[in-house]
Order: C-alpha cells, then structure tokens, then sequence
C-alpha cells in the first residue's frame, strides 16, 4: 500500500514541503520539530506549524523509532497570530 | 500605559466562566477573542449536554453560551471580538491586535497583573492521498459551516473518526439535508457514546471500524470526486486488496484535537505530554496556576476534554486570580474551588471520563514533584 504513501505527498501545506523533503531532512541528522523546521522550513508558513506539527512528529516517530513526547514541538515566537506589515509600521500604543 | 487587573485570552467556555467568576470579585477584567463572536465552540453545540443537572444536562451548548455572555455582561466583563493577542512580553504585558472595526486594528500592548489563557485546541488532521485537496476539512469546521452558518460543506460525505466528534457531526451534517456515506474508524471499535452511533446507524450510515482513508480522489477541477478506504492490520496500516471506493464530494476529520498553547510557550511555562489529552500541555496546580505565578490555563489548552470541564476548570481560574488580588478571602475562595473540584470528578467518571480522572490527577502530582511552587519569571 506503499503508492498510497508516496513521497512526494504535502506535509507542510504552507510552505509546500513533502513527506519526501521530510524523510530526507532525518537522513541528514533532523531528530526533532525544530531540527526538521531549520532545515526544510516545514511549519514556518503562516500558520506556524499548527496543521503539519503532528504530521511532522509521527514521520520523525516512524523514521527514528521514537516514542511522541522524544520528537519535540513547534517553538512560539511573537507574533503568535498573523500581522500586516501595515499593522507593525503603525506602532504600538502603549 | 493601560492595564487591567486580569487579561483573559480566549471567551470560549473556560475563559467565560474565568471572567464571570473574576468579574463578580470586582476584578477589572478584560477578555480578548479572535473570532467574531464569542462562546467558543458552544454556539455550533446544538445538541443537548449529557451530565447532572448542575452541568447542563439537557441543555443545548448554544442556550449555554447565552447564559454565560449575559452573566459576563452583569458580572462588567469587557469582551474584544476579533482581536488576537499576538504575543505576551516580560512583565505581563499583553500585545493585542484590536479590531476597531471597518477593517481598521491597532496594536495595544497592556499590563495584566493577571492572565488566564484559555486558547482552546485546534483540530488534528490526517496524511493521505489527496488531504489538501478542496473539499478535505476538520469536522469541526463542517460543524461551523453547518450550525453557525448554514451552509453545507457537501452532498456526501465521508467523515473519519468515529468519537463524539464524529458521530455528532455525522448526525447534524444530515440534519442539514448532507449525506454521510459512511464513518471509518482506524481502531477496532466505535471511539464515542453508543447512543450518538446508535442515531446514525439506524439512519443506515455504515460505520467502517479498522478501516483508514487511504486516498481522496479528485476531478478535473482538482475537487473531492470519490474516497478510497481500505482495512488497516494491526499497526494501522492499510491492507493491499481491501479497497473499497465511495462516491463522495468531501471528507471531513475527527480524529482529535491538540491543545493550542503558543502563549504559555513564549511565556516558558512548564510542559509535559499527555497524549491522553492531545499531546503537550503546560502544568498546572490546583489553582490552575502554571509554573509561572500569576499565570494561569484552564480548559482544552491544558488538556483536551469537553465543555462542562473547560467551564469549571475556569471557574477555578478565574476565583484563584481573584483570590491572588486580594479580592476574595483565602477561606470563601478555598471553600468554592473545593465545591468546583467536586464537580469537575463527577464530571470526570464512567468509562470515558475515569481515565481524564486519573490523568489529572497525574498533572496535579507532576506539577507537586517538578514545580513545586510557581515562581516569577
């Protein structure tokens, strides 16, 4: 059932990454959320890695044998929720 | 710089009841939302709540989420409707995108001397043939199409995932005059109620246990024409030679959520993983603290469950935070969240809600051992 599961299928909707590109991504050393994040930007599109974040760890969890609290998570950086350039450029009023 | 005494993320059913309870302490508490209205997920609850009568039983989220914004209202709740807060900086200081409508925001950052996050959880989905392709959505979003805005999602439909979340979303799609063609459930037997599948099966809904979707197949157009399933052995994984193909326009998943815990992430809170309620979660005490003081979680984001639970488990939040600002005494808060805890047991009991019982009771302890105190970070 292998052809069901082919590597070119999307992981990462938003930044367009493959369960391939993922794969690969371990064979070079990724062992975690983050390591697979800085080296194939899966989960760094606009919606941070809220869809892909599960689907990234159960490809680490079955490429590495790891058990799902050993893959790691998405890392939180401000601004949690999407802004317009527009929106920054007018300021903070405090 | 503006401030309030308690900042509330979230005016779903934990950070409501959080405001109601802090409100009417006479603290000055600010709710902010993301969404259009408030209520969370309450308003798209348009079946009745099972439970004891002091939980709602019988009663439709909807009517629930009705109570509790006029509550908050009488209780001098300030509610900010589509405004995200986007990050929360040392200090307590709470960056909000506020919506000030005609499609104009600002950027406020404002000073909480306390904050109940109360994010909710975000729908898992599930890899396929196809998953990205339109007409593939969560049931909960179906759900939202369906009972908040009328609109049907499909003409037939297949969902995945048979826990309650399934099998009552199967039931109101058809409600709204959608067909389920079936109900497929990777495990070997029916995840929810029996009398939520009992509703669907005698409608004739064919609910397919150890079965997976293995591909949705699409048109020209790139849309939902067909959904291939096929048996799934043992490890979950599909058996060559079972196929089946359904005629279907779109496939909507239940297959869990995870709690949504950005903010007690920034604000490094500390975490541990429960798969039990969604994955990662950030620990909390008794009084819903977290491991940082003065900051608090209650409801699916720390630890997915249902409605009445979220709801008491802000109550909790929002008495403590209170009770922290003087504005309640240590005796009359302590004596409520006894009484609250009582009731979020019973809440927690049968064969469902036994294992929630016992998981809880592992987050209190692991938070005993680890943490200890909350400290200020």
């Amino acid at each position: 059932m292998s052809e069901y599961f082919s590597d070119d299928m999307l992981v990462c909707r938003c930044e367009e990454i493959t369960a391939g590109e993922i794969k690969r991504a371990i064979a070079e050393g990724a062992r975690d959320v983050t390591g697979v994040k800085r080296r194939v930007r899966a989960g760094m599109g606009l919606c941070q890695g809220r869809t892909c974040e599960k689907l990234v760890q159960q490809i680490l969890c079955a490429e590495l044998g790891l058990a799902p609290d050993s893959v790691g998570h998405s890392s939180a950086r401000p601004p949690v929720r999407p802004l317009t350039f527009g929106e920054l450029a007018e300021g903070v009023v405090e | 710089m503006l401030s309030r005494d308690i900042v509330i993320i979230g005016a779903g059913p934990a950070g409501l009841a959080a405001s109601i309870e802090a409100g009417k302490a006479g603290a000055d508490v600010l709710v902010a939302d993301l969404n259009m209205k408030p209520g969370g997920q309450l308003f798209k609850q348009i079946h009745k709540f099972f439970g004891s009568s002091e939980h709602h039983s019988g009663t439709r989220g909807t009517d629930i989420g009705i109570r509790l914004l006029k509550e908050a209202e009488n209780a001098g709740v300030e509610i900010w409707l589509r405004s995200a807060v986007i990050g929360i900086f040392p200090g307590n200081k709470v960056a909000i995108r506020k919506d000030l409508g005609d499609g104009k925001t600002e950027l406020i950052t404002l000073l909480a001397k306390k904050i109940i996050m109360a994010t909710g959880a975000s729908e898992n989905v599930v890899r396929f043939k196809g998953w990205t392709s339109p007409g593939v959505m969560g049931a909960g979003a179906a759900q939202t199409m369906v009972n908040v805005n009328h609109v049907k999602p499909g003409k037939k439909i297949v969902m995945v995932g048979s826990g309650n979340v399934g099998l009552i979303v199967s039931y109101q799609l058809m409600q709204a005059g959608c067909e389920v063609v079936a109900v497929v459930e990777a495990a070997p037997g029916i995840g929810g109620y029996a009398v939520h599948a009992a509703k669907i099966c005698r409608a004739g809904v064919p609910i397919y246990t150890k079965h997976t979707v293995v591909e949705a197949v699409t048109d020209e157009d790139g849309c939902v024409k067909e959904v291939v399933i096929a048996e799934v052995d043992g490890k979950f994984n599909p058996v060559a030679g079972t196929e089946k193909r359904l005629e279907a326009d779109t496939v909507t998943i239940a297959a869990g959520l995870k709690p949504v815990v950005e903010l007690p992430r920034l604000l490094n809170c500390d975490f541990s993983y429960h798969g039990l309620f969604g994955g990662w979660i950030p620990l909390h005490n008794k009084n819903m603290e977290t491991s940082v003081a003065g900051i608090y979680v209650a409801g699916d984001s720390t630890g997915v469950e249902e409605a009445n639970t979220a709801l008491e488990e802000g109550r909790i939040a929002g008495i403590a935070a209170a009770e922290s600002l003087g504005l309640i005494p240590a005796d009359r808060a302590d004596a409520r969240k006894k009484e609250i805890w009582g009731r979020l047991e019973s809440l927690r009991m049968g064969p469902f809600g036994e294992k929630r019982l016992k998981g809880k009771e592992a987050i209190l302890k692991e938070y005993k051992e680890r943490i200890g105190l909350p400290s200020v970070r």
